[in-house]
């Protein structure tokens, strides 16, 4: 009979970053039974919101700001409502992976048209596919026009909970999600791939010239981030039980650039860190002040900019130096990436390759 | 000999501007050859099109045989003809070890893998043979932008190194590197490459180091090769003296030194 030890344990894990996000979701999950309703709901959103604030981090660390991740929040969030709707389909990780599956083949269809751009031609086209999709939605009474429509209560591998129950277990599954996805994707982040990635935005005629094709790379990487904000758009729609066109609207895709800001692009945690903290600061400003509560959260920006523009996640960076999983963020203080010289960028001035 | 890098009539122009007119060119396997000119002459628009930068106006380049116009630079370095740049183009934020292991990473495929860590012990050992033979072992897990010029430039080199090509061609070496570092860098980098068999071509300024180092010179003037041949006949052409080199030069001294 083989003997327990630390040491296989410690094999197991490829960092320090696997156990702690391990210990991590299981004090979360604890909570799920301590925390008052309320705030079980708030992390419920907060985690979806992560996750999608994920996808626009890797992105990021390749050099490229999504302003339209809405995009995919929706089209997961929709994924998730018209398989429960019109499939008649009620489980819950069924109905994600629905959701997630719908974000991904969009992402196949529109990557290849975008990872031939940059920069702020990038940012626009994000933007510009986000809002068409809202516009669709606004205009298809059969999805409920702007008023959406409810998702029905979820089953999970067919126990059907209600009330308080119910909710515990969209908790429960999105603490379980989270960890999934954040496990993964950290090791996506010290991937060969994951690093190749940030090399592209270091300098992409290098990387054409070691061979590789800065184009697939980011198409792999933007298909990834999709596939991740898919799946927080179908976990918010499990967990406020209603999708809308407001899912796709400019304005959402700002806030998961606020909180990606607010986060930090240094680690995988930073994003859940952001959302957490974006949540509970517009929870209380909603509550303090109702009619400022927008002018809160730019003043919480503005500050951060000043005093942390490497986002939240520094405070832990500059007191645990002990990993690196990455570099430092894509977007300097004065948001200017390094460029090659001597040289010009395969990118023209309209930011698509030549 | 087989022609390693073949040009038929390339030409190439800017507007009204011809850059490179109806080049002929023939690089045989192992051959050094340096690439002289005064600025403004072709040598590197030569080198951008050939390394599928620049596509030609007109003209065919092959490579090794095969037609590479057409072709992106990434498809051309893996047919086996690597670059290197006149300001050496690396990943400023990473380490040298990382930019190194990102190399081995492309030379390995061109379809990097979504959970296979960069950095494993296999390829760490790799990195750090070849930081041993350029002799950048010492800044190995510095930042690659805190790292000295002549140092980034032999990073630069050895990355495009990585894949073993037949082919390495280099736009001025020795560009922005003190007079101190560049011998000490040309006997590294070519050392390496006549260890491994590598064909190279190099533009370069400094007719000390291209008399040293080439076994063959090719002279560009206005977008033309007015001289092609070994260094003494080349730098002894009187009208390479006057439109290239813009003074005598003592070829004697040159070769001497070299020799």
């Amino acid at each position: 009979m083989s003997s327990f030890s630390f040491s296989s344990l410690r094999n197991c894990f490829s960092s320090p970053t696997e156990p702690a996000l391990l210990l991590a979701a299981a004090v979360f999950a604890a909570g799920a039974w301590l925390m008052p309703a309320w705030l079980a709901f708030l992390l419920t959103l907060a985690f979806a919101k992560g996750l999608v604030v994920l996808g626009v981090v890797i992105q990021m660390r390749a050099g490229l700001v999504s302003f339209g991740q809405a995009l995919f929040y929706c089209i997961g969030g929709y994924g998730v409502g018209l398989a429960a709707q019109s499939l008649g389909i009620s489980d819950a990780f069924a109905l994600l992976a629905l959701g997630t599956a719908a974000g991904v083949l969009l992402a196949l269809a529109c990557g290849w048209l975008l990872t031939r751009y940059r920069e702020i031609f990038y940012a626009m086209l994000t933007l510009a596919l986000s809002m068409i999709l809202y516009g669709v939605l606004v205009k298809s009474s059969a999805l409920g026009s702007t008023d959406g429509f409810n998702v029905a209560p979820p089953s999970f591998l067919g126990w059907m909970p209600e009330g308080d129950a119910r909710k515990q277990a969209v908790y429960l599954l999105a603490v379980f999600v989270a960890t999934l996805v954040a496990l993964g994707l950290h090791r996506f982040m010290v991937s060969s791939l994951g690093r190749v990635t940030e090399a592209v935005r270091e300098n992409e005629l290098r990387v054409e010239y070691l061979g590789l094709s800065p184009q697939r790379m980011l198409f792999a990487n933007y298909v990834v981030a999709a596939g991740v904000s898919a799946l927080g758009g179908g976990l918010t729609a499990l967990a406020s039980g209603h999708i809308d066109p407001d899912m796709a609207i400019w304005t959402t895709s700002g806030e998961f650039v606020f909180i990606a800001i607010l986060g930090g692009t240094g680690h995988v945690v930073a994003p859940f860190i952001g959302a957490i903290v974006f949540s509970v600061i517009r929870t209380f400003a909603i509550q303090e002040a109702p009619n400022l509560w927008q002018m809160t959260l730019g003043v919480s920006l503005l500050a951060l900019i000043l005093f942390l523009p490497k986002g939240l996640w520094s405070l832990v960076a500059r007191s645990k130096k002990t990993e690196v999983t990455g570099i430092s963020s894509p977007v300097s203080k004065k948001g200017v990436g390094a460029s090659p010289k001597g040289i010009s960028s395969p990118v023209s001035e309209k930011g698509v390759r030549a | 000999m087989n022609a390693i890098l073949e040009t038929r009539g390339l030409t190439r122009t800017f507007g009204a501007v011809v850059a490179a007119k109806d080049l002929n060119v023939r690089i045989a396997q192992g051959e050094i050859v340096g690439v002289i000119g005064s600025n403004g002459a072709g040598k590197t628009t030569f080198i951008n099109m050939v390394t599928g930068y620049l596509p030609p106006s007109s003209g065919d380049i092959l490579f090794d045989g095969k037609s590479v116009i057409g072709r992106q630079p990434r498809a051309i370095t893996r047919l086996g003809m690597a670059r290197s740049f006149q300001v050496a183009q690396l990943f400023p934020k990473l380490t040298v070890l990382e930019n190194a292991l990102v190399s081995l990473v492309a030379a390995e495929g061109d379809r990097p893998s979504f959970f296979r860590p960069l950095d494993t012990p296999q390829r760490r050992e790799r990195a750090d043979a070849i930081f041993a033979e350029f002799g950048v072992t010492r800044y190995r897990d510095a930042l690659v932008s805190t790292v000295p010029q002549g140092a980034r430039k032999l990073v630069d080199i050895a990355m495009a190194l990585v894949s073993q090509p037949r082919m390495l061609l280099l736009d001025e070496p020795t560009s922005g590197v003190s007079i101190e570092e560049k011998f000490a860098l040309m006997d590294t980098v070519m050392s390496v490459v006549r260890q491994h068999g590598v064909t190279v071509l190099f533009v370069e300024h400094d007719m000390e180091i291209v008399a040293r180092y080439v076994t063959r010179i090719m002279a560009f003037y206005s977008g033309e090769i007015i001289a092609d041949g070994p260094p003494r006949s080349v730098l002894s052409d009187a009208k390479v003296q006057e439109l290239v080199i813009g003074h005598h030069l003592d070829v004697n001294a040159a070769l001497g030194e070299a020799a």
